[in-house]
């Protein structure tokens, strides 16, 4: 299969710092708003060369969401960034009125996202925010997988012209994509295979690589897609590939409800139904911990992929 | 600059309006649209430097207005309409399949004059500061007004947004309260315990101006006032003190009309208490 090397392990919220620090070299209009996690969202950089252009607001995400939006109608390009569940769950009722139904550019930058905030606790953990997102009109839906693909994805999403929820993670993961435009809306096919699809998004692609490498041992050849826009979604992409393979695992960081598991299981329903497993959260809340511990306990990994595998190709 | 008399004249016929949007529509908010019509009569015409003519949704080299307590569209549209934004006739659509006046503002029905949707309580007065400093930050030297309900005061954002626009500065913010003291469900003394907004908005680091939402004179003064207090260093709140239902003897002073709508007999007199001034849609 085709070989990914691991650059060095890099956070994805990191590359959200550095895009929005080019984005903003890049463009005067973008300005950036925090509620008091510059730190923890990576936005030193940009706070440091642009300081009229950052606004500190406090713990006060309501208010965020909607001074982002009033400095959008004046042709601002705001990111307005927390951790996954304060930019989401707790503001869900602004982001529908003043950014989705109310037409603001504003790009909601969601760090912390999934089980692997870790130590923190479920409280912290949202594993809902993409069903959230996605259930609104007109939200693009983007879900990185590493620090590279962070970096150009926040690039894009400022020179896009409406509003983007941008999902990345706390934890130091492989940083292995090409460092190359995003494109809004393109399924990445990152391996060529013929027996299983396993379409993956975020901290899971990197997951579902070293799973195609174990099932490669295997004699099983694995196609591994990298979801990085969840909505609009590659279509497609992902039924070409299924008609293929005939088989698919989703794979990702977020519980079954509403997540990508569901939106493809619901793509390929009403186009060419295939087996389908999923690797996900079902139900359920996070708990403290290590990333790595959680992943495993949650079966949300390169192993829970791997086993999904072997399942649906037993059911074709 | 219209004078008193003018301004008195307009207001009568947007209370007009209002009546007669609410009951066609046999829906909507004519309490609270009638305690605001005369202070936002005076803004749009003879406060905000505005041009219907050049109107676009950045609202750049204009003042702006956001309204936050989106539920007082009769009030707006009628405004709006007569300060030639859109068609009078138009009203006569309010709340109808199909229109640019929904029944809490859209900005997706291409309706001029309106710069963001509103509706769910508490969140205007954000956009509001948003958008002042984005004004600051383009070199725009002009005012964005937004106007809050009392009974919206008691939503907490409010209060995150009182906090952050005087620690960023935001002195080229005019926000207005409409305290008429009442709400769906009684007063607000009696539901949520409102207190003093003065002291309130004081504490929170706004200057704030109190007038009599009634009467014109005094309404153009606290406008004047709120403007020799702009660009020094604090957001302005505006606290008018009016009456639900103001202008028809039995709708004013009491919660009961916030969200009713006369029927014929009502509207009849209601109309009676109104002179039409300006020509009925």
């Amino acid at each position: 299969m085709k070989k990914y090397t691991d650059r060095g392990k890099k956070d994805t919220r990191g590359g959200f710092g550095e895009g929005l620090y080019l984005a903003g070299k890049a463009d005067p209009k973008v300005v950036a708003l925090t509620a008091d996690l510059k730190g923890s969202l990576k936005m030193d950089a940009f706070a440091a060369e642009f300081p009229d252009r950052y606004f500190e607001c406090g713990i006060a995400e309501a208010n965020m969401i909607g001074t982002a939006a009033g400095m959008a109608l004046t042709g601002l390009v705001p990111f307005a960034g927390s951790f996954a569940e304060f930019v989401t769950g707790r503001v869900y009722d602004q982001i529908r009125m003043e950014v989705c139904y109310g037409k603001a550019n504003v790009k909601i930058a969601s760090s912390h996202a999934g089980i692997t905030l870790g130590e923190d606790g479920a409280t912290h953990q949202t594993m809902e925010d993409i069903a959230l997102m996605r259930a609104l009109p007109d939200m693009v839906v983007i879900n990185p997988c590493d620090w590279t693909q962070t970096k150009n994805a926040t690039i894009a999403a400022a020179k896009y012209d409406g509003p983007v929820y941008l999902r990345f993670g706390r934890p130091k993961v492989a940083d292995f994509m090409p460092d190359e435009p995003f494109e809004i809306g393109k399924a990445y096919v990152l391996n060529e295979g013929k027996d299983v699809t396993i379409v993956s998004t975020g901290h899971m692609v990197w997951e579902a690589l070293k799973a195609a490498e174990t099932l490669e041992a295997e004699g099983i050849c694995a196609e591994v897609i990298d979801i990085a826009t969840i909505k609009p979604l590659d279509k497609a992409t992902v039924i070409a590939s299924t008609i293929k393979t005939g088989a698919v695992v989703v794979a990702e960081e977020h519980n079954m409800a509403g997540g990508l598991g569901e939106l493809v299981a619901g793509v390929l329903a009403s186009t060419s139904p295939k087996p389908i497993e999923f690797v996900n959260g079902r139900d359920t809340f996070g708990q403290s911990g290590t990333p790595s511990e959680l992943l495993a306990a949650y079966g949300i990994d390169a192993n829970g992929i791997a086993e999904a595998a072997r399942k649906v190709i037993e059911r074709k | 600059m219209r004078s008193t008399e003018d301004l008195k004249k307009i207001a009568s016929q947007v209370r007009r309006d209002i009546i007669r949007m609410v009951a066609l529509a046999k829906s909507g908010h004519p309490g609270g649209s009638m305690s605001s019509a005369d202070f936002m009569t005076a803004l749009y015409f003879g406060v905000m430097d505005q041009d219907p003519a050049t109107w676009t949704r950045e609202g750049t080299g204009q003042d702006t207005f956001i309204l936050s307590a989106g539920h007082l569209t009769p009030m707006y549209y009628s405004i709006l309409s007569r300060a030639g934004y859109f068609p009078v006739s138009e009203l006569a659509s309010f709340r109808k399949f199909g229109t640019r006046l929904q029944g809490h503002p859209s900005v997706r029905k291409g309706l001029p004059g309106v710069f963001q949707a509103a509706g769910s309580l508490g969140q205007g007065l954000s956009v509001a500061v948003g958008m002042a400093l984005g004004k600051k930050s383009v070199k725009d030297n002009h005012t964005v007004y937004a106007l809050c309900g009392d009974g919206e005061s008691e939503e907490g954002q409010i209060w995150e947004a009182a906090m952050f626009a005087a620690h960023h500065k935001v002195d080229n913010l005019v926000a207005m309260t409409d305290v008429n003291g009442q709400q769906i469900d009684g007063t607000t003394e009696s539901v949520a315990g409102l207190g003093d907004l003065a002291e309130k908005w004081q504490a929170f680091g706004w200057e704030t101006i109190s007038a009599d939402g009634h009467d014109m004179d005094k309404i153009l003064e606290a406008f004047a006032k709120a403007k020799e207090l702009g660009g020094k260093g604090k957001p302005v709140m505006i606290l008018f003190t009016t009456e639900m239902g103001h202008g028809v003897d039995f709708m004013a002073g009491t919660h009961k009309w916030h969200g009713s709508v006369p029927n014929d007999d009502q509207c009849k007199v209601a109309l009676g208490q109104l002179p039409e001034t300006l020509g009925d849609f």
